[in-house]
């Protein structure tokens, strides 16, 4: 029905209600009734009331209170244990600077910034201290990376199947914007001599810290960092200053970094024999294994969760990652292995960083097993944990990177499985 | 060279404001003093570099790691909350293998600088270097290491050679 011509705005506004009420369906018109001074009762509380002011500093929703770190500590010695970031509340890929995962050997330092220096001495020209005032006028560089506990996902090492919630299993692991100084700038500073092959990096914690970093890595992408996401690094993550080493183990990642000496041998600290190293069947074991293995886990649905709706469409999310480089693919499957599609990967996909990746999935009710499997550049593909466990043992401990497997019930429950 | 060009360069130079790339300062400070202070030379070498003046045995080690130590390692360093230190050796390629510090370290002057820089948790640099001497040799001289009277000191300690010193294969490529 055309409109006729318009002769006044109120008859323009009528007519075409009508108009399209007549061309759309056959119903009469439904009349909103007008807000009455009693309605206001019916509306939500945060409309009847002055919210609350500002704040220096925001914290998530209360309502939110159950996103946390679960924390995991020795008894006797409460800073010596780790916090675990929870992968299975988060979406996207940047942690947050509170949920970022701690492993500590003697807990949280408290260190003054304006005496805090970082000394680099050993096999160089000159050994040169640097304030963190001056550190912040070097150029500083940003890079999104993860940082991974060689340790995390250890209990998968088990003989059988860990029935935590994925985060608290995984989540030694977050990935954020760091932002610092590229160590080559402070090692051209100092002149390296022709011997130097390697650094001893220190911390100012109460375990004080050390290990030994092969030369080339600082000279390739390491930084020391100075903020996490845009503000100083949290205490907890290595205030005032930290090494950010891309896709290496955790612990060569020095907290609260006092000293690099560099060295033409490493020192065969506690932390690159005792510890970090990888026990094979052989009986031997892989030492500087510092590359953290290609891996991913779906974070929703898994354990805990519940699909009420049967049959639903669900979105299977999770994170992929490899210190080799960038993650090339990922696949899923819903029946434990036999199938497998290609999942989207969320851009930008970076270099030695989480990768979001998301597959719709309709469930039909029927029992089922997710997985995710992740690819990198390299070529390298995620193993099965069957194939990791022929190849590396079962005493590995570090480095666990095989497929996770979360089983669906036909009532919609999820359980750890070995798949 | 044109008037114009000649006249950018010459206000480039002139001026303090100067776009360049990677315009780096020099800021690092002198530290010859703090590089040569015993505070920055914590780290001890295999070869025994580092290790100090100094000198324990077993007797005095025994005496020192019940009141220090077994609250958290357990008595004779095995059983207790915190890692197990002693026994196990040979075990590595057993279907059960435990790594404690003789079974699985491969280096004795790694327990030196770890107990220096570490232990006790709650006050770490407390003991003196007699005493780690003496802790080291109390804990090394359970599994016969080495001898029960032995005086270790920072001549010795780096010749002590662990049962698994040939154990283990660098895997960095560079």
């Amino acid at each position: 029905m055309k409109p006729k011509m318009l002769s006044s705005r109120r008859q323009f506004l009528s007519r075409t209600a009508i108009g399209s009420l007549m061309a759309g369906s056959f119903s009469l018109p439904v009349l909103a009734k007008s807000f009455s001074d009693q309605d206001a009762a019916t509306l939500p509380k945060s409309m009847l009331q002055a919210g609350r002011p500002f704040s220096n500093y925001g914290q998530p929703s209360e309502y939110e209170k159950e996103v946390i770190r679960w924390t995991s500590a020795n008894t006797d010695v409460q800073g010596n244990g780790v916090s675990w970031t929870p992968l299975h509340d988060l979406q996207g890929t940047i942690t947050p600077n509170g949920l970022h995962f701690e492993r500590h050997h003697n807990g949280v330092p408290d260190i003054d910034p304006q005496t805090h220096f970082v000394l680099i001495d050993g096999l160089v020209d000159k050994p040169l201290k640097f304030s963190l005032n001056d550190l912040k006028r070097y150029p500083l560089e940003n890079r999104i990376c993860f940082i991974e506990c060689g340790g995390n996902s250890n209990a998968g090492w088990r003989t059988q199947p860990i029935q935590s919630l994925a985060g608290y299993v995984h989540g030694l692991t977050s990935n954020s914007e760091w932002t610092g100084v590229p160590l080559r700038y402070l090692l051209n500073e100092v002149g390296i001599q022709a011997s130097a092959k390697w650094a001893i990096a220190e911390g100012a914690d109460a375990a004080s810290l050390n290990i030994s970093i092969p030369l080339d890595k600082l000279l390739d992408d390491a930084l020391i960092a100075l903020y996490q996401n845009g503000e100083a690094l949290r205490p907890e993550n290595g205030y005032p200053c930290r090494l950010v080493l891309p896709g290496w183990e955790g612990i060569t990642n020095v907290k609260w970094l006092r000293q690099l000496r560099l060295t033409d041998t490493p020192v065969m600290s506690r932390n690159e024999t005792a510890k970090y190293t990888e026990l094979r069947p052989d009986g031997l074991a892989d030492q500087f294994s510092f590359t953290m293995e290609t891996k991913s886990l779906i974070t929703s649905p898994s354990i805990g969760m519940q699909l009420a709706h049967k049959p639903g469409i669900y979105q299977v999310s999770g994170l992929a990652w490899s210190g080799r480089g960038k993650i090339t693919q990922v696949d899923v499957s819903a029946d434990g292995g036999q199938t497998w599609l290609q999942a989207k990967l969320h851009g930008p996909v970076l270099d030695k960083a989480f990768t979001r990746f998301s597959l719709p999935w309709k469930w039909r009710g029927q029992y089922a097993i997710l997985q995710s499997r992740a690819k990198d550049e390299t070529g390298y593909v995620q193993p099965e944990r069957k194939v990791l466990i022929e190849n590396k043992g079962k005493h590995g401990f570090f480095h666990y990177n095989a497929i996770i497997s979360w089983e669906v019930t036909e009532e919609g429950d999820i359980n750890h499985v070995y798949g | 060279m044109s008037m114009v060009k000649s006249g950018l360069i010459l206000f480039c130079l002139s001026s303090t404001w100067v776009i360049a790339n990677d315009l780096v300062p020099h800021l690092g400070q002198e530290a010859v003093n703090e590089s040569e202070s015993p505070q920055f030379n914590l780290s001890i070498f295999p070869d025994g570099q580092g290790l100090p003046e100094g000198q324990g045995d077993a007797k005095a080690g025994e005496i020192i790691f019940a009141a220090q130590c077994a609250q958290c390692h357990g008595p004779a360093g095995r059983g207790g909350t915190a890692e197990a230190l002693t026994d196990d050796v040979g075990s590595l390629k057993s279907e059960y293998p435990e790594k404690t510090v003789n079974s699985y370290w491969p280096y004795a002057t790694t327990l030196f600088d770890y107990i220096r820089r570490s232990m006790p948790p709650e006050a770490p640099y407390s003991l003196t270097n007699n005493e780690i001497y003496a802790l080291c040799a109390y804990l090394l001289s359970q599994d016969d290491i080495i001898d029960a009277d032995l005086v270790l000191n920072k001549h010795n300690l780096p010749q002590v050679k662990m049962p698994n010193r040939d154990g283990f294969v660098s895997v960095y490529e560079k």
